[in-house]
Order: structure tokens, then C-alpha cells, then sequence
């Protein structure tokens, strides 16, 4: 929708852009989101696009995410074949409610720094163990784990005039063996629940993670397979006001889908693993 | 910036803010669509280098140095791109407002892609159809025929405007621009109840561009209702254009009138209001308990009791329902909910007015110009010459425009300034503030005997008609249709319409019978199962056949026709689909899968006054032209006329040319709701068509001396006996002697038929999430001899569609102070390609319509059976009964015998 409120665009800012930074300023990726619903604080967007941010870089260290980087470019980016956990690079793009035209125009940055608890860029990185590189408007650079960034529905660590330059990937969690499950209210639809476990070549553990059905992404690691009671207890003492309320689902269903997945993803790891 | 559009360069700079759809439309491409201005239903698609994007989400700056390609760069009328002949023949549309973003979709997939056109097409929404059609657009299939001369009826010919639909030519309400337009805002109400203390408008007024802020102290102060009916008095006179009191989060308060949208939206953010804040009440019984809120006050006579918010009871008993009872062997009671639900049609609500020559002109989104026009005239105390009210092709309606709510404010600021204004709904408003369904509970009891017979039928009503009248009285009445339903010598129904502090209810398909249909046909259902019966033959044993009286609310006469045992042919059909299907496996060991069935039955016009006029008259041209109020929003009434007109004219529909919905250019139309459309408006186009093939006959035979019952038409010609005379030659001979073939008929939405449906669905449902998949789904209806098979097909689809919609994904939240948790299509999900299924549509051929060519309209009607089907399945395949609507999985999951807890040990998270 037209946004108003907003004065100016700065279409070509500064390679290292924020120096500038004012309030009601925001960076703008893709703008999909940002032009979706009204913005009446704002009144001057930064076009981070046009800064040219290499997409995609694949490397015998990992996978390096600009956080421009389109929806559609990750969905068409062939992972390794060692990377048994790429297949979820994919997987997690067609977890999103949005359809294949708005990956044309949206971002992996974006989606994450919109930090909705449905935002299944969040859910991939965090569950394949990514680094933030943050850029403050001073020229500071920072890197956050993944996990993290996102405190709450809709809310994050960045600071004002802060971005999120780019995520890494390491090679380590791209080998892993990984399982998820999601569900939906309604068919293809926004996350109610989405769930990665992954496991190391050759070992026994399990690094869980809970997204979309609570307020911020949460990750349980066990160095080894922990059995079903101990598996749902996890979820048990995960405390009650971080499971999510909103259209898409109620807190109660949310943890209920969630002990219920959890125990199939726990199935589905100990049915291909070492004995 | 330079870039192109549709291979013509254009260099323009938008505003910073703007998005490229709104951009696109101010360079004249009106193609482009608003259906949600959020990137959620995709009527707005357009190629940024060939590649598909949503513009309203696409800054208008991206397209900078870029190739833009909107719907109607694809193809033209007569130089079809291939996807717009395939949309065009499929048919793939209704209301034709979701198609050019389906057409600018589907153009650009690839072979994998229309492999899962679940997953491809989800960007784009459709609310007429049902998505079948859609499906067999984008597969190439084609449903459209062609009809010979005076053989269109029962053809399944494509709609008159359908190359302008798929070429983005069709005009909507908003496809247009004016020289000095304004527009209109509105700020709403933050609060559900509070009188308006002061209003400081001097901000606002100093915003650049703001031309005017309306409050409650500019608009004529007369008491009017919003909902469209012939007869005004069978709603209350309760709501002004703008009020001193707010009643619902959402209300208006004040409208401000400037140059742009911008700064409109600017002086609505400056308008300082104060309020005193009124207690509130949202639910009808606490509504109607002694000392709750009062809403309104007790000058209109119509309102029942003010004190306790209830605006029309209804008290009606026949037979003796306790003698009933006592004689029953079963008795069943339950309490059944229906929730607020909204339409959804794509093109939201808006209007355009002007003056010229002392006259109003009202370009609008409406299902009838012809009653907004009495309302204006009675709101602005104008001549009917002095105002005209029109509307073009109207992107759906579903009941939501039989409402006056847009047109009365662009109609003050017009009078006011002169100048032409607009006021375009977003999407948020119109599911804050446009008129949903009515939430209704319904208390069934029900007593049978040992072999089904029903003994006694009881029903309690509860409506909530929101903080206004609107259709709270009409829909209450109109719940008598699932008590007519059955034979049962003891009838009881109470009903209550009752104010509340929400968002008023208004008209919906199904108006006030859909609900009392899930409660009833629910609980038949449970009756079924208590007495060991098939819930089929249970319905066979009661349901009213020829020759019974239809008793609703009253033993009295009716105007009822019924001669045709459809109902029960439409059980029987079902009952054999379903068999048929009986042995689908569940999709996997956690599923359950069950049946469920229900029926409806509906008259094919409305109990109050229905009205239309048609005027045909045959051109110099040789063309017929077909005048009729009718709006087209989706329904096909356009193509029903035609179809009429042509077959008594001997013609083809090419030969018929529609005039439509303009009250200069048309005569009187109650309207297109209560599927009058087709049986009221029908039958006046089938009247003043046999009234000039009747004169033009008659002429005929005065000229070759051949008796008139030796003449008939034949296209571009009258066959008289051996003869064939052109009619040319009668239409010169006929201007010689200044004679004109041409005649005017009215019709009546009396005496009216009975349609009837019957709903299969076969369904498997999760036992640990609560999620539901529907394996099987077949509506049965009784259209009568059918005009256009593919259309009634079409009808009944997007009817299933929609009451699945309502049944199983849709939920209208809100708050604890009564706002609006989810005003926006991302999270009030109405059905996407994804989630309906193929429906089975069966027709059952009757010939007891009184309607025109003995057809039936039945676009209402298909959707009252879908909700109690879908909760008796639900109920037959877990054995647990869900007794209030949306059956989603976050609703249903508890209740569900899933797995047992596991005992807990140690870990945690990180």
C-alpha cells in the first residue's frame, strides 16, 4: 500500500550506510513487509538493495548469506551434496505463508529482522547454528549467534540504525542430519509450529529447535539422544509465557503440536543413527 | 525515472512512498487490482521483467529503468494472450476482479509449478469460484459453449463481458479518474462505546490539501437504516451518517475530505477527538440482562425492548410443542454457534459522486442502485430526478453491498463542495467496519419417535446484530427456513435479535438461514445417532414433500409453488455418491475418517417486496438491447438475461446487448440478493422479451398476410410460412410508420419456488493436531431446469467453498474491548486453491419453478448445508460432537483422543 507518511528514499546511501540514522527512519530490503501494512512513524526509507550485497557464497567454511538476498535466490541455490542438511534451505522457504512471487522481491535479512515467530528464515538459521554479522551506525560490527537475536514477537537485539549485514552458515551444522515438522492451520499456510532436529554425522545428540510456536526461536541440545519422557519434559519446563498466542494459533495447541513432533523428530533421528 | 509499461515508455516519478500498484493505476493501467493492499490476495500482479510481483508491496521506484507488464499488455479483446482465452473459456471466473492477478500468475508457470498448483497459486485468492475453475483455466480445459439461434437456454455460454474481464478492460468502481477528484477518510472509533464530547478539527483543517472535516454537526440529522430492501420499514430507522455516540470499535467519527488520499489520511490523524467513555457490552444474553449497557435510545418505534438491547423478538408456537415432546421416545437438546464471519469479496466497498447539472451522479459498488438511490434521496431530501446512482461490473458482493455504506458520505461531500469525491474502503475497514454475518446460537430440541418421526421441533435464536439494526430483523425471520424444512405438527421458534457494542451484522449468503441450518441439521444428526437411524433416512422420514404446507412461523397461506419432491431426489443422490466413495482409506494410521450429511431448503426470492423492471427493444442495428438494473458482481445473472432474451428472441446471446445497473438507463431492481436476481429480474427480461417478439411477429404477419401462428423468429429474421423476412426490412418498414419493438415488464418476487440442496462430505481428521482433510465433498441441488449449467455449477462450488471457508479456516477474532484482533486476509484465512476440494455437483432436473424458463435460482442456498455436514462428519469419524463453529484444529485438538502424556524427567532448555 502507498506509505504516506514517508517523505524520501535514499535510493543510493553510503557503502557502510546508518552514520545518518534519525528516527523514523527504516531500512528497506525488499519492502514486502514494510509495504503491507501501514507505517505511520516512518518518513524516510533506506534502500539497502542497492548496496549490491553478494547473495550467496558458498565455501569450504560454510554458506554466507547477504541479508539482501531474495527468497527466490535461496530457494534456487543448489546446495553440496555433503551438506545433508541443505535440503532444509528449501524446505524453509516454502515454509513461508508468502507465495513464490513475493520471494521475487523479499529477503532473508528482512525475514529475520522482522522477527515475527513464524519467520522460517529465523527457524533455518537458527537451527544450523548461523552467525549475525550486525553493523552498528558507528562502523562497529558485532556477530551474534542466531538464536540470540530474536527476543520476542516482532522484537530484536538490533539497536537503532543498526542492520543485519549478512548470516553464516558453518560447514559443521551444513553436514548435520536434519529432520523437521510444521503445522498449519490452515493448508500451506503461516506456521503454527516449525521444528528442526539435527544431529552430527556418526553421533548420538540432538539439537532441537522450537520456532514459530513460541515468541522467540528456542534451541535444546543433548550430547546424547535423550529418551521420550526426558525429550518431552524439555518442552514441559519451557515457561509458559513464551508459547505464542495470535491467529495462527493458541499457546496450548502450540505446546501440544510441539511434544508431538518433537517425539516423531526424535523417532525419525534414532531410526538412521548410529545404535 | 524512465521505465515502460506494456512497451510504452513513460517518464514519471512517484511519490517516495508509493507502491507501484497505485502508481500504475494513476498512469490509466486499471488492471491493476486492489483486493488487500498487503501482498495477500494477489489481484495486483504485474510482470517487473517478466517477473511476477505483487505491486501493492513493490516500491514504485523499483521499477526504474524496468519493463512492467500488467493484464492489459498480455492481450486485447480479439488478440487474446492464450491464458486469457483459457480463462475466458474455462470459464475461470465469476466476478472477474481476482482474474487479471490470476491470469499475470498463471501466464508465468512453469511445468513444475502447475504441477502443485496448491503451492503456486496460493498467492492468489478467489472467492467466487471455489477454485475448480480456476484449475481448469490454468489446464486449458474449456467449459464455455456456443449457442445457436434461440437455443441458448440451458448452453452453458460464456459470460458478455468475459473478454473484458480477462483483457482488464471490464471497469470496476474504482477504474476511473476524474478532473478534481477528492477523497474521502474516515477516523474510526478507538473505543465500542462513547458519546463524543468535542471534536477540534483546526489541525486537521490546517493539513495542506484538506478541503473539509465532517462530524456528526454536518450531516442532515435524519435516522436511516444502511440495509437495502424495497420496503424501508422492515428495518429500524437507527443509524445517522454520522454520529454524537459511538457504538462499535471501527464507527465512524469523522470524515475528512481533501485533495489526496495522503493528506486525508493526514487530517484524520490530526482530528483531536475527546470522548466520555459509555460501558460496553459484546455478548447478546449479558446484552439483554437487567442493568447491562443501554445501546441506543427509544425513539424508533421498530426496536422492541431498548432497555434490555433487543431490536425484534419473535415469538411463534404451533401445535403444542410440550404435548410433543411428552409423545416423543427421544428427545435431543443442544446449543449451537455460529460465529461472526465476513465476505470477503475481493473488490472492497467504495463509491464516486459528482454533480452536474444541478443533478448528483453516484458511481458505486453496490448490489442495488435502485434502493440507494431511495436512500440518498431520503438522506439529502432530493427529487428522484435530481440524483442517478450506477454502478459497472462490481468485484462481488455475497450479501456485503445489499448496504448503503459508502455512498451516503461521497454523496455529502459532493452537495457540499461540488466537486467529484471518492471514498475507497480498505481492507481493514471492511472487516471492522463493512456488515459480517450475524453470530447466532440457537438452542435445537428436538423429539422423535422410535421409527424418526418427529414429534416436536423447538428452537431459541440469539442474534447479534451488532451495535446497529441493519438486517437484524429480516435474517431473524428468515431463520423459519430450517424449521420449514421438516413435518412435525409442533413447531416452536423464539428468536431474539439483540444489540451489541460490535460491528454491525448485516447480509451474508445464506442471510439468516445458514446459521439456524447448522444448528438444526446438527442436530438431526445427533437425533440420528440417539435413535440408531441413518441421518438420511431420518431426514427422508420428516423432510416436507409435495403437498405438505411449508410452516415456518406461521399456519397460514403462502405464496410458496411446490409441486416437486427435490429434496428428497437431492438425499438420494447424495446418499449414492457417498456410497460410492465409502471405502477411501485414511491418509495414514492417525486418521480418522468419517461422513456427515445435511440438507437446506430455501424459497428463490425474499418473503418482503422484490421488484424489477426489464426494457428490450430491437436497434436499427438488429441488435436487441436488454435493459435490467440487475448488477453483475459475480452471480451471472448478465448471462442468465441474455440467455433468456435470446432463446424467446430466436436470436443468439451475441445479438443481445446489455444495459445494466443505472437508474437513468434501467428501470426499478429491488436488487441482486435472495437469488432475485435470476427469478425476479429473470422473469421480467423473459416477459418484455416475448413481449417484442410478440409485436414483431404480429407485424410480420400484418405484412406478409401469414397468420401470426405461422410466424417465429429466426435470428435476423422472421420465418412467416414459406417466407423469411429479414428483419431489417421489418424494423425499416416499422420506423415508416413510426413504430418501434420495444416493451417494458415487471415482476414480482411473488409467487415464489422452493430450491433445495443436499451436502455430502467425507472427511479424515487427525487425531493428535486436529487437522482436517477433506477426502470427499457433493452438493446435490434442485436448480430447476437449469439456464447455464457451468455457471450453476460455478455457484454451487464457490458456495461449498465459502461454507468450508467458514467452517474450518476462517475465524473473526476479538478482543477483550471489542476491536478486531485479525482485520486483514494474512490472518483471517479464507480458503486458498489449497484448501478445496474438487466438489461433486449433482443437479436433480425439477420443473416446478415458477421462475423464468422454470429455473431456479440456487446461488443462496448452497452454502446452508456445508457447516452441519463438515461437524457431522467430524462428529461420525472422532464420536465427538463439536456444537460451535470454526472447527479448526486449535479448537477441536483438546477434545480429541490423542496421545497420553508422557512422564517427565530432566533437561531444559538452553
Amino acid at each position: 500500500m502507498d506509505l504516506n507518511t514517508i517523505t524520501e528514499v535514499v535510493r543510493r546511501p553510503a557503502d557502510r550506510p546508518g552514520p545518518d540514522w534519525r528516527e523514523g527512519d527504516a531500512w528497506l530490503a525488499g519492502g514486502t513487509y514494510l509495504f503491507s501494512t501501514e507505517q505511520p512513524d516512518l518518513r524516510r526509507l533506506i534502500d539497502l538493495t542497492s548496496l549490491g550485497w553478494a547473495p550467496l557464497v558458498a565455501d569450504s567454511s560454510g554458506l554466507e548469506i547477504g541479508a539482501t538476498c531474495t527468497v527466490r535466490d535461496l530457494y534456487a541455490f543448489e546446495p553440496p551434496r555433503e551438506w545433508t542438511a541443505g535440503p532444509l534451505l528449501a524446505t524453509s522457504c516454502e515454509a513461508f505463508l508468502s507465495s513464490f512471487k513475493v520471494w521475487n522481491a523479499a529477503t532473508v535479512g528482512g525475514n529475520i529482522c522482522l522477527s515475527l515467530p513464524a519467520g522460517p528464515m529465523i527457524t533455518l538459521t537458527v537451527a544450523l547454528e548461523a552467525g549475525y554479522e550486525l553493523w552498528a551506525p558507528d562502523g562497529s560490527t558485532r556477530v551474534v549467534d542466531a538464536l540470540e537475536f530474536v527476543t520476542g514477537n516482532n522484537r530484536n537485539i538490533l539497536a537503532p540504525g543498526e542492520l543485519l549485514r549478512r548470516i553464516r552458515i558453518p560447514t559443521g551444522a551444513l553436514r548435520k542430519r536434519a529432520v523437521h515438522r510444521r503445522f498449519e492451520l490452515t493448508r500451506l499456510g503461516r506456521s503454527t509450529v516449525f521444528l528442526i532436529g539435527t544431529q552430527t554425522p556418526g553421533r548420538n545428540d540432538l539439537l532441537l529447535t522450537v520456532t514459530a510456536g513460541t515468541t522467540r526461536p528456542i534451541r535444546i541440545a543433548f550430547d546424547s539422544m535423550p529418551d521420550a519422557p526426558t525429550l518431552q519434559h524439555s518442552i514441559d519446563v519451557i515457561p509458559a509465557d513464551v508459547w505464542f498466542a495470535d491467529p495462527n494459533g493458541t499457546p496450548e495447541h502450540r505446546r501440544h503440536l510441539t511434544k508431538h513432533f518433537t517425539e516423531e523428530i526424535r523417532h525419525e533421528l534414532m531410526a538412521g543413527s548410529p545404535a | 525515472m524512465t521505465f515502460t509499461v506494456n512497451g510504452r515508455g513513460f517518464d514519471e516519478e512517484p511519490r517516495p512512498g508509493q507502491c507501484l500498484r497505485t502508481f500504475l493505476r494513476s498512469l490509466g493501467h486499471f488492471g491493476v487490482k486492489k483486493g488487500c493492499d498487503a501482498g495477500d490476495c494477489g489481484a495486483c500482479t504485474v510482470w517487473l521483467d517478466g517477473q511476477p510481483v505483487h505491486s501493492c508491496i513493490t516500491p514504485a521506484f523499483r521499477a526504474d529503468g524496468r519493463e512492467v507488464t500488467t493484464v492489459e499488455g498480455l492481450g486485447s479483446p480479439g488478440d487474446l494472450h492464450p491464458v486469457q482465452r483459457q480463462f475466458r473459456d474455462a470459464p475461470g471466473f465469476q466476478c472477474g476482479f481476482c482474474t487479471a492477478g490470476m491470469i499475470m500468475t498463471s501466464a508465468t508457470l512453469t511445468e513444475a509449478q502447475k504441477d502443485d498448483l496448491p503451492r503456486a497459486l496460493k498467492g492468489n485468492l478467489c472467492r467466487c469460484t471455489g477454485y475448480r475453475a480456476i484449475e481448469d483455466a490454468v489446464r486449458g480445459r474449456t467449459g464455455v459453449e456456443s449457442a445457436a439461434p434461440g437455443k441458448a437456454m440451458g448452453t452453458s455460454v460464456g459470460a458478455p463481458a468475459a473478454e473484458d474481464v480477462v483483457t482488464g478492460r471490464a471497469e470496476f468502481t474504482m477504474d476511473t479518474r476524474m478532473e478534481g477528484m477528492l477523497h474521502l477518510k474516515v477516523l474510526h472509533s478507538p473505543h465500542a462505546h462513547a458519546r463524543i464530547v468535542s471534536i477540534d478539527k483546526s489541525a486537521a483543517l490546517a493539513v495542506p490539501g484538506v478541503r473539509r472535516v465532517y462530524t456528526w454537526q454536518d450531516v442532515p440529522r435524519r435516522r436511516f437504516n444502511t440495509a437495502i430492501h424495497t420496503d424501508h420499514l422492515v428495518d429500524p430507522d437507527d443509524t445517522f451518517i454520522l454520529d454524537n455516540t459511538v457504538r462499535f470499535v471501527g464507527q465512524r467519527v469523522v470524515a475528512v475530505l481533501a485533495d489526496t488520499v495522503a493528506a486525508a489520511e493526514e487530517g484524520c490523524r490530526k482530528v483531536v477527538v475527546e470522548y466520555e467513555l459509555l460501558p460496553a457490552v459484546f455478548d447478546p444474553e449479558e446484552a439483554m440482562a437487567d442493568g447491562a449497557p443501554q445501546l441506543h435510545g427509544t425513539d424508533d418505534p421498530f426496536v422492541r425492548d431498548p432497555v434490555h438491547n433487543i431490536l425484534l423478538e419473535i415469538h411463534s408456537h404451533i401445535g403444542d410443542v410440550d404435548a410433543g415432546f411428552a409423545e416423543a421416545d427421544v428427545v435431543h437438546e443442544g446449543t449451537y454457534t455460529s460465529p461472526r464471519v465476513q465476505h470477503a469479496h475481493l473488490e472492497t466497498h467504495g463509491s464516486i459522486a459528482w454533480t452536474a447539472d444541478g443533478r448528483l451522479n453516484v458511481r458505486t459498488s453496490s448490489q442495488s442502485p435502485s434502493i440507494a438511490k431511495v436512500k440518498l434521496a431520503y438522506l439529502f431530501a432530493l427529487r428522484p430526478d435530481q440524483l442517478r446512482v450506477f454502478c459497472k461490473r462490481v468485484g462481488g458482493g455475497f450479501g456485503g453491498k445489499q448496504e448503503v455504506i459508502s455512498e451516503d458520505l461521497v454523496a455529502l461531500a459532493a452537495l457540499d463542495t461540488g466537486r467529484p469525491v471518492c471514498l475507497e474502503y480498505t481492507r481493514e475497514e471492511e472487516f471492522t467496519t463493512a456488515s459480517p454475518r450475524h453470530p447466532m446460537a440457537l438452542t435445537v430440541k428436538l423429539g422423535a419417535k422410535a421409527d424418526g418421526t418427529l414429534t416436536a421441533l423447538q428452537i431459541r435464536n440469539v442474534s447479534n446484530t451488532g451495535a446497529y439494526g441493519n438486517h437484524g430483523g429480516e435474517t431473524l425471520y428468515a431463520g423459519g427456513a430450517a424449521v420449514m424444512i421438516y413435518r412435525c405438527p409442533n413447531k416452536k421458534y423464539d428468536a431474539f435479535a439483540v444489540y451489541t457494542n460490535t460491528v454491525p451484522s448485516g447480509a451474508l449468503r445464506g442471510y439468516g438461514m445458514t446459521q439456524p441450518a447448522f444448528a438444526v441439521e446438527s442436530a438431526m444428526d445427533e437425533l440420528a445417532r440417539a435413535l440408531h437411524l441413518d441421518p438420511l433416512e431420518l431426514r427422508r422420514r420428516n423432510i416436507v414433500r409435495p403437498g405438505d404446507p411449508l410452516v415456518a412461523l406461521h399456519d397460514g397461506p403462502d405464496d410458496v409453488h411446490f409441486t416437486e419432491d427435490g429434496l428428497g431426489r437431492c438425499i438420494d443422490l447424495v446418499d449414492a455418491a457417498m456410497a460410492r466413495t465409502a471405502h477411501q482409506p485414511a491418509p495414514g494410521p492417525d486418521w480418522l475418517v468419517g461422513s456427515g450429511v445435511a440438507s437446506s431448503l430455501h424459497e428463490t426470492a425474499p418473503p418482503t417486496d422484490h421488484i424489477s423492471e426489464a426494457w428490450v427493444t430491437l436497434g436499427d442495428d438488429l441488435v436487441y438491447e436488454l435493459a435490467v438494473g440487475t448488477v453483475e458482481f459475480g452471480e451471472g445473472t448478465s448471462t442468465a438475461h441474455v440467455q433468456i432474451a435470446a432463446t424467446q428472441l430466436g436470436t443468439t446471446p451475441g445479438r443481445i446487448r446489455l444495459v445494466q445497473s443505472d437508474t437513468d438507463r434501467t428501470g426499478f431492481d429491488t436488487g441482486a440478493f435472495a437469488s432475485a436476481g435470476l427469478f425476479v429480474a429473470g422473469n421480467a427480461v423473459l416477459r418484455a422479451a416475448n413481449a417484442v417478439r410478440d409485436r414483431i411477429l404480429e407485424f410480420a404477419a400484418a405484412h406478409t398476410g401469414v397468420h401470426v401462428v405461422m410466424c417465429s423468429m429466426d435470428d435476423d429474421g422472421v420465418r412467416c410460412g414459406e417466407q423469411r423476412v429479414p428483419l431489417a426490412d421489418l424494423v425499416a418498414l416499422a420506423r415508416a410508420r413510426g413504430i418501434r419493438f420495444t416493451a417494458a415488464r415487471k415482476a414480482y418476487g411473488s409467487p415464489r419456488s422452493v430450491t433445495s440442496n443436499t451436502q455430502g462430505f467425507r472427511i479424515a481428521v487427525h487425531r493428535v493436531t486436529g487437522e482436517i482433510r477433506i477426502l470427499h465433498s457433493v452438493q446435490a441441488t434442485d436448480a430447476g431446469d437449469v439456464i447455464n449449467p457451468a455457471q450453476v455449477r460455478g455457484q454451487v462450488e464457490g458456495g461449498v467453498a465459502q461454507g468450508i471457508g467458514f467452517a474450518l479456516t476462517e475465524n473473526h477474532l476479538i478482543d477483550a474491548d471489542g476491536a478486531m484482533v485479525n482485520p486483514n486476509l494474512r490472518n483471517y484465512r479464507i480458503p486458498t486453491y489449497a484448501d478445496i476440494p474438487r466438489t461433486e455437483v449433482l443437479l436433480v432436473p425439477t420443473s416446478d419453478s415458477v421462475g423464468p424458463m422454470r429455473s431456479k435460482g440456487m446461488a443462496e442456498c448452497c452454502i446452508n448445508p456445508v457447516s452441519a455436514a463438515l461437524a457431522n462428519a467430524l462428529h461420525d469419524a472422532t464420536g465427538v460432537r463439536y456444537r460451535a463453529l470454526p472447527l479448526t484444529p486449535e479448537r477441536i485438538f483438546g477434545r480429541l483422543n490423542a496421545i497420553a502424556p508422557v512422564t517427565s524427567r530432566t533437561a531444559g532448555p538452553q
